[in-house]
């Protein structure tokens, strides 16, 4: 599947907005993402190996943390993982 | 420092959203391309304010939103540059809220504070660091640029 690299994070992962990952769940393409791109680990995941809170995973168009099987759900090749940090604020 | 570049049309329409959607906080992404000094601003694109509850002194932009922004940049051969929002009658300077919501390492915040009304201050924040814990706001320098000139200094 292809996975979408938001702007802060194309640095590293080699300067790319996209990476092809072949796994056949979202935590599996997660784990795949970060060994082949290790400095991704600390910006996507706690120092417990939780994803960060403010990390949104889409898988297509839907937010993954409302899929029923969430990050154990299968994946194919045609699908997208989008990844984008929060962006909120106020005065 | 770094530099933000924005065109006279992007600067304008931030600060026109603000004005648009006072006594309300707006808010947007900037799409753009990095420069040697900084980012190079192409376009700014208005986003929808989902915090209905508070709008008046919150923002929150959605991520399904963001996945469309980021799919229309990659398009455009473009990348988010950064985002912007308004204070409404508060000043352009990042509150708490601001910092502890930011999370795009190397982008820039851009507030304008909009006062009774009217656009005033426009004032940019590179948030920078290598990490979500040792994450800071550094004053940027706006460059309102038209045709490589260089309007205004910001």
């Amino acid at each position: 599947m292809t996975v979408f690299i938001p702007t802060p994070l194309r640095v590293y992962a080699g300067g790319k907005d996209a990476v092809e990952i072949d796994a056949p769940t979202i935590a599996a393409v997660l784990q795949s993402l970060t060994e082949a791109h290790p400095d991704l680990r600390k910006h996507l995941f706690t120092a417990e190996g939780k994803l960060r809170a403010f990390v949104n995973l889409y898988l297509n168009d839907e937010d993954v943390r409302y899929l029923p099987a969430k990050e154990e759900t299968a994946v194919t090749a045609a699908d997208t993982l989008s990844i984008i940090p929060s962006i909120a604020g106020g005065n | 420092m770094g530099i933000l570049h924005l065109t006279r049309a992007v600067y304008e329409a931030i600060r026109d959203h603000g004005e648009e959607t006072y006594p309300h906080e707006c808010c947007g992404a900037l799409l753009g391309r990095a420069a040697d000094d900084g980012w190079q601003v192409e376009a700014a694109v208005r986003a929808g304010n989902t915090r209905t509850d508070s709008a008046h002194n919150r923002y929150n932009i959605s991520p399904l939103e963001l996945v469309k922004i980021e799919r229309e940049a990659r398009r455009q051969g473009l990348g988010i540059a950064g985002f912007y929002h308004s204070h409404p009658d508060h000043p352009a300077q990042w509150s708490p809220t601001d910092f502890a919501e930011a999370h795009w390492l190397g982008c820039s915040y851009v507030i304008t504070a909009v006062s009774h009304g009217k656009a005033t201050v426009t004032n940019s924040f590179r948030l920078e660091g290598a990490t979500e814990e040792d994450k800071r706001f550094e004053q940027d320098t706006i460059l309102v640029e038209d045709e490589n000139i260089v309007l205004e200094r910001c």
